[in-house]
């Protein structure tokens, strides 16, 4: 009784002090904005701050159209079409590029993904509960340490000489000479992909974990009183449970493939000097970076940029399509 | 329940995966601790694994001796602190107007906020930008990058979505400005979600290099992230020494490395946050789960 009553006079207050319902006449719109000037305040810094770091940026797109001059500035420049595309498709690094980032990539979400659902599902059965919260404590780690120090520690870890890496394989008499693990290009994406499972598989099974946690247990009674093995109730009972959190965040993941690999190609290459590693490195990131800020070649460098965009969203969109064919699940 | 021979087998080998991948996930930090405090012309002999061999306090000394790692650790805290203050400051001003209902032009405000997430002008452009704007090279641009991030935005309105409006109705009728309401009562209880966002931007702010490194020029500038690829990527003995003259000389009288430098120069970089972390970890768990609940 009394919680009906708190919710109209509430209800009431809200519609008096800061929700006038209104028409949606012209007059009306400008009247409850002046009304809620406090909140439009609230919003107003946001709204500058992605206009101008987010938006303005955006609009620089132009650009690669455009013989681009820092010094006469967008409104100068001369026009010249699809120039830079061109130039860009015709260069010889143009395939290479283009197969050192799909398959990054594409390697990274085929070991990166199914990864922490792996880890979450082991670490759901574990029953002793101290040796589980070890577990998560240390595997979360990694993800929150900067590319710079994980680079560093792979360099450590794979050094030629009293590398941690090397020496193990030694003495279990695996390798007779040390190996130099960050010059050989055959085991550059190996070496990348695993990093980066290492790095985040502990934080990303926190969803999962969650949303395992929030299976009704039920389910799992019935299915042993009907003789299930654990191993059949994770296939049957989990994983479907699960599939929805999954699904939704492959979509995301497929959208953001092509982004996902900039930071730790860069910092694993960085001054090698060998140059031989290039062949295998070299991404449309990198590429972007190399051609724009090294050599100030701005809009070739935003014409490359401005063609992965375009192809994440195209991702984005068919991965979209597929799960909403396929089944519930989708982003939109 | 009876656990079958099957089951038991599965259990022994699940330990024993999970046990290696937690060993493998915290060796690396715990060599590159072992061999800060190592002396240098020791640890090339090889075999330093698990215990420092000929311990020594001679690599944090010259660290601590490097007037650049305080101006750099200086930058970097400042940074961090004031960076996580304002992002913190304005992202949730933003997200507590757009949970309240009725506001005018919320449907293009989310929009226009959300947008952003999977569409961006590239790196070159936004140079630009930052170029005209003169931000290029100062402090000022190292506190701006990343202020509004619209995912938090989604997490705090979420939140903030969750609160009984009773409490703030309460609060009005006691005469606050909706600013009061905002400050006095809805930022005191929202603790935990504070606490979870403000962790993950002061560790992006901690850990973030490349953007100083891009953007910025002046040394005095330079954050500790960015100061610490050129010191572990500079492969060379030579270009060490050149940029960090001090370490160079203190490195003829000692017994100490480029290695041995770089493993202590890291340590100093990473313990703070390896130290802060575990207390934290409990509120971004939560976190992590406000965030992805369906928006």
């Amino acid at each position: 009784m009394r919680s009906n009553t708190e919710r109209n006079k509430s209800g009431a207050l809200e519609a008096e002090l800061s929700v006038p319902a209104g028409k949606t006449s012209r007059q009306s719109l400008w009247k409850r904005f002046a009304q809620q000037w406090e909140f439009q305040l609230m919003i107003l810094p946001a709204i500058a701050f992605l206009l101008i770091f987010n938006y303005a940026p955006m609009w620089g797109i132009l650009m690669s159209f455009q013989e681009y001059n820092l010094f006469k500035g967008f409104w100068e420049s001369p026009w010249v079409g699809f120039d830079h595309f061109r130039m860009f498709f015709d260069s010889p690094e143009f395939w290479n590029i283009m197969r050192n980032t799909f398959a990054i990539s594409f390697l990274k979400l085929l070991i990166g993904f199914p990864a922490p659902i792996l880890l979450a599902l082991m670490l759901n059965e574990v029953g002793h509960l101290f040796f589980k919260r070890v577990v998560q404590t240390i595997t979360y780690i990694p993800h929150f340490i900067s590319w710079v120090v994980v680079s560093g520690l792979v360099f450590s870890m794979l050094a030629v000489d009293n590398g941690a890496v090397n020496e193990t394989l030694q003495r279990f008499n695996l390798i007779e000479q040390p190996i130099n693990w960050m010059s050989i290009p055959e085991y550059f994406w190996g070496i990348l992909v695993t990093v980066n499972v290492w790095k985040e598989i502990g934080f990303g099974s926190i969803v999962y974990l969650a949303a395992i946690v929030g299976i009704d247990p039920s389910l799992y009674e019935s299915a042993s009183i009907d003789g299930a093995s654990k191993l059949q109730q994770i296939f049957k009972i989990t994983i479907p449970c699960i599939a929805p959190v999954i699904v939704i965040f492959l979509i995301l993941n497929i959208g953001n493939l092509l982004n996902a690999g900039f930071e730790d190609v860069f910092v694993l290459t960085r001054n090698l000097n060998n140059g031989i590693l290039m062949s295998v490195a070299v991404t449309i990131d990198t590429y972007v970076y190399q051609m724009g800020i090294i050599n100030q070649r701005f809009s070739y460098a935003t014409a490359a940029g401005l063609f992965k965009s375009m192809l994440s969203i195209i991702l984005l969109i068919a991965a979209n399509g597929i799960a909403r064919r396929l089944g519930r699940t989708s982003l939109w | 329940m009876k656990l079958t021979m099957g089951d038991k087998i599965m259990q022994v080998i699940l330990y024993i995966i999970l046990a290696f991948l937690a060993f493998i996930t915290f060796y690396p930090f715990w060599n590159s601790l072992v061999l800060s405090f190592n002396t240098g012309s020791d640890t090339s002999l090889g075999g330093v694994t698990f215990w420092p061999r000929d311990f020594t306090l001679e690599n944090y000394q010259i660290v601590f001796k490097e007037k650049k790692i305080y101006q750099a650790y200086f930058i970097t805290i400042l940074r961090t602190v004031i960076g996580t203050a304002m992002a913190m400051f304005f992202t949730s001003l933003f997200a507590y107007a757009l949970s309240k209902k009725g506001i005018v032009f919320k449907k293009f405000y989310m929009i226009f906020a959300v947008f952003t997430m999977f569409f961006n002008g590239g790196l070159i452009p936004y140079f630009i930008v930052v170029y005209h704007l003169n931000l290029y090279n100062t402090f000022a641009f190292l506190i701006l990058h990343g202020m509004i991030s619209v995912y938090n935005m989604i997490i705090f309105r979420t939140f903030f979505m969750g609160l009984p409006d009773g409490l703030e109705e309460s609060a009005k009728i006691d005469g606050c400005t909706n600013f009061g309401v905002f400050f006095r009562i809805v930022l005191p209880i929202s603790g935990p979600v504070f606490a979870t966002l403000s962790l993950f931007t002061a560790v992006f702010l901690w850990n973030d290099w490349f953007f100083p490194a891009v953007f910025i020029n002046d040394q005095n500038l330079i954050p500790l992230q960015t100061m610490l690829v050129q010191i572990i990527n500079e492969g060379t003995t030579a270009t060490l020494m050149a940029n960090l003259n001090s370490y160079a000389q203190s490195m003829v009288q000692n017994s100490v490395t480029v290695r041995s430098i770089q493993m202590a120069t890291m340590m100093v970089a990473t313990l703070p946050i390896l130290f802060i972390y575990p207390f934290l970890q409990r509120f971004f768990v939560k976190g992590v789960l406000v965030g992805s609940l369906k928006e």
